[in-house]
């Protein structure tokens, strides 16, 4: 008989090694329904985790993996600082949406103006878009405490909103003969994101991704503040005779996660997307909860989960449009591996024994 | 002006195209198109029709076309991603079938030039690559408003709107011409519902226009929601969107606008196969066969059948266009004056109702 026992301390083999089985049995449990939709789910497989990175046009695959996963790391990296202080930022779409829209008005507000200070400052109004839409959790929370997992996520749908009427009106593009839709900035230089080498997809927001991961890894593990961060997640009790202010950490969770989820909806909306649109907003903010988790909370695993979510979103696209796949199949695959990621995380928790509990008398 | 100038030019080459112009220097013996979706091919209406417009490919050439599909396809850098991936795949002719794919498309388009690109209800064509697709559904408009018109008996109809660009206004607008004439009592209301594609706000809005007494409901959204609706409450009918939605039939489903891709697709692979290929920006509607009208059924009186027929007929004849004049704006200001037809430039960038019809286009500047 199968029992699960608790571990005196989590393990730490576990802890990493739970990502690598959870993709294995991704790949296992969705090569089934690959078969079940009639394609060889060798070749799915492949197609998705190695085609990409080495198959035909590789290069320019690779490239697209770094426009995929930096707004995914930017964002996660912020929600990560958050999760492990248990203060839970579920609205990290709406920041991404309002940084977008505020740092394009921005940068739009100067057309045709040609400038090298329009981009920085287009960036500083997205970071602080993001981090001006989290603060209204972040003071309800502390002045009335409300949740901030309800009222982060209900302002995504007012977000959502803005964000259709912001095609539709004041950010559409006088040019565009009535079309929603902003003015796109791949004919605006001076406010546009380029890859700093040519192709590579290497983008001001894939620097500030990984500069920010770094920079995170070092606040968590070497500053004052990660420590109470830490703290605050394992010991709140704890945390509190040590003199660290709830609310001020909710403030600056929060606020941190909007500010970055705000830059990486910036980044996106004056490089890879190009313009506003009422269909700007693909998901990311809620992607890289996934990204958080799969990276366990640890900004430099973020990186490598990043580039694993994206391996899927290039592969899956590719497996799509090479084998005529549908695409809910590619969505389902990747709920597997949040599904089975949480599945085998208790195992970093908990051992499994084999044979009869030595307390079952004890009727608990 | 320069708007017109635009469409002037892009007239002037599809005329070219039409009429033969010079032949390009050699045709394709094997094709491979290449479709970028916007939902997914199960949606019932515009997705699935694009689709088997696609397959309709397969069946008229056989093994002399190839064809692959990427469906659900997100608008921004994921579409990008998504049409380079096919071109890198060796496809020659892509077509992207949505508004959102347009800025996209040019982008691709550029870096590979001797790829075919397609892109349906846009209007850039900056690369020579690219050519433009459309269909006049407000010629199909045209006939469900002369049906709206007569079959109402509260005098009021109601048109449940996506979003407020061009098409769908001109199609608010040639319905309500086109009711207005039989039933000079007619009132029309427009709902909005910001989706093409929605089955939940959709029923929303058709309950919300039944709740005003509406007992004629026109749809420019994608699913059967509306018609369901309908079918709820007696002596209310509706209209297919897209396919023919024939669950409904014959009540309250009386007609519907059907876009049938399948012609422009066999013609324009066709032309890449015997080279005579040309940029071109093509607007056809019933006489090309790219809106149908479904069967009007039986629910409806066979004098009434023959008029939204006749306006039919006289459309694909070429005698009759939907938007003559006189019309007024809705403010009242003169828009066509008596027996002048409305023009493309004006169709394409229409952002104003004809008089008679209340509320305002939300969001205009």
């Amino acid at each position: 008989m199968l029992r699960l026992e608790r571990r005196a301390t989590p393990s730490q083999f576990w802890l990493w090694f739970t990502p690598v089985l959870a993709v294995f049995l991704t790949m296992l449990a969705g090569g089934l329904l690959f078969a079940a939709l009639g394609s060889n789910p060798f070749t799915v497989i492949r197609t998705i985790f190695w085609e990409p990175l080495a198959g035909a046009n590789a290069a320019y695959f690779r490239a697209q993996l770094f426009i995929k996963a930096a707004p995914l790391i930017l964002i996660a990296v912020g929600l990560a600082m958050g999760f492990r202080a248990g203060i839970w930022n579920i609205g990290a779409e709406g920041q991404y949406i309002m940084g977008a829209i505020i740092g394009a008005s921005v940068g739009l507000a100067f057309y045709p103006t040609e400038n090298r200070l329009i981009f920085p400052v287009m960036v500083a109004a997205g970071a602080f878009g993001g981090w001006a839409w989290a603060m209204i959790p972040a003071i309800l929370k502390t002045k009335f405490n409300t949740n901030e997992i309800l009222v982060s996520l209900m302002l995504v749908y007012v977000a959502q909103a803005i964000l259709a009427k912001a095609a539709f009106s004041f950010l559409r593009n006088p040019d565009g003969m009535g079309f929603p839709g902003s003015r796109n900035f791949s004919t605006y230089p001076a406010a546009r994101n380029v890859d700093l080498i040519e192709r590579s997809g290497f983008h001001w927001g894939a620097v500030a991704a990984l500069g920010v991961a770094v920079a995170a890894y070092v606040l968590l593990t070497r500053h004052g503040i990660g420590f109470r961060i830490r703290l605050a997640g394992q010991a709140p009790r704890a945390a509190r005779f040590h003199g660290v202010s709830p609310a001020r950490l909710v403030i600056f969770c929060l606020g941190l996660a909007g500010a970055l989820a705000g830059l990486a909806g910036i980044f996106e909306a004056s490089g890879p997307s190009g313009q506003i649109t009422d269909k700007f907003a693909t998901g990311y903010g809620f992607t890289a909860i996934i990204v958080a988790f799969l990276g366990r909370l640890n900004p430099l695993g973020i990186i490598l989960a990043g580039l694993l979510m994206a391996l899927t979103y290039v592969g899956g696209s590719l497996a799509e449009s090479r084998l005529n796949l549908p695409a809910a199949s590619i969505q389902v695959f990747q709920g597997m591996l949040l599904f089975f990621l949480l599945g085998v995380d208790m195992l970093t928790n908990y051992r499994i024994r084999i044979g009869r509990s030595l307390r079952t008398g004890a009727g608990a | 002006m320069q708007r017109r100038n635009l469409l002037a030019t892009a007239a002037l080459t599809f005329g070219l195209a039409l009429s033969g112009g010079a032949a390009m220097a050699q045709g394709l013996e094997k094709v491979k198109a290449c479709f970028i979706y916007v939902g997914p091919i199960g949606d019932g209406g515009w997705t699935y029709q694009h689709h088997q417009g696609a397959l309709a490919l397969v069946e008229e050439y056989g093994d002399k076309v190839e064809i692959a599909w990427q469906e659900s396809v997100p608008e921004g850098a994921d579409a990008e991603r998504a049409i380079t991936q096919f071109a890198l795949d060796g496809c020659n002719i892509i077509f992207t079938t949505s508004f959102g794919f347009m800025d996209a498309t040019q982008a691709i388009a550029a870096q590979f030039p001797d790829i075919k690109f397609e892109h349906a209800t846009g209007f850039k064509r900056d690369q020579p690559n690219v050519s433009t697709y459309d269909a006049r559904f407000y010629e199909g408009r045209a006939v469900m408003g002369t049906i709206a018109g007569h079959m109402t008996k509260s005098n009021k109809i109601g048109y449940i709107g996506s979003f407020p660009i061009p098409e769908v206004i001109q199609g608010i607008n040639a319905s309500f011409i086109h009711a207005k004439k039989v039933n000079p009592d007619v009132a029309m209301s427009v709902v909005w519902a910001y989706t093409w594609f929605d089955p939940a706000k959709e029923a929303d809005a058709a309950k919300a226009l039944i709740d005003q007494g509406v007992d004629v409901i026109l749809q420019h959204t994608d699913s059967t929601a509306p018609l369901a609706e309908a079918a709820k409450v007696p002596g209310v009918i509706g209209f297919g969107q897209a396919s023919d939605m024939s669950a409904y039939k014959p009540s309250p489903r009386v007609s519907a606008i059907i876009d049938n891709w399948a012609p422009y697709y066999i013609k324009r692979v066709g032309a890449l196969m015997d080279g005579t290929y040309e940029q071109s920006a093509a607007w056809e509607g019933i006489a090309g066969g790219e809106v149908e009208i479904g069967e009007i059924t039986e629910a409806v009186p066979a004098e009434v059948k023959a008029a939204a027929e006749k306006v039919r007929d006289d459309i694909a004849a070429g005698t009759y266009h939907p938007f003559t004049g006189p019309l007024n704006k809705q403010d009242g200001s003169a828009w066509l004056a008596e027996g002048e037809v409305a023009d493309d430039g004006v169709l394409a960038t229409m952002n104003f109702y004809v008089e008679g019809i209340t509320g305002d286009i939300p969001n205009q500047n």
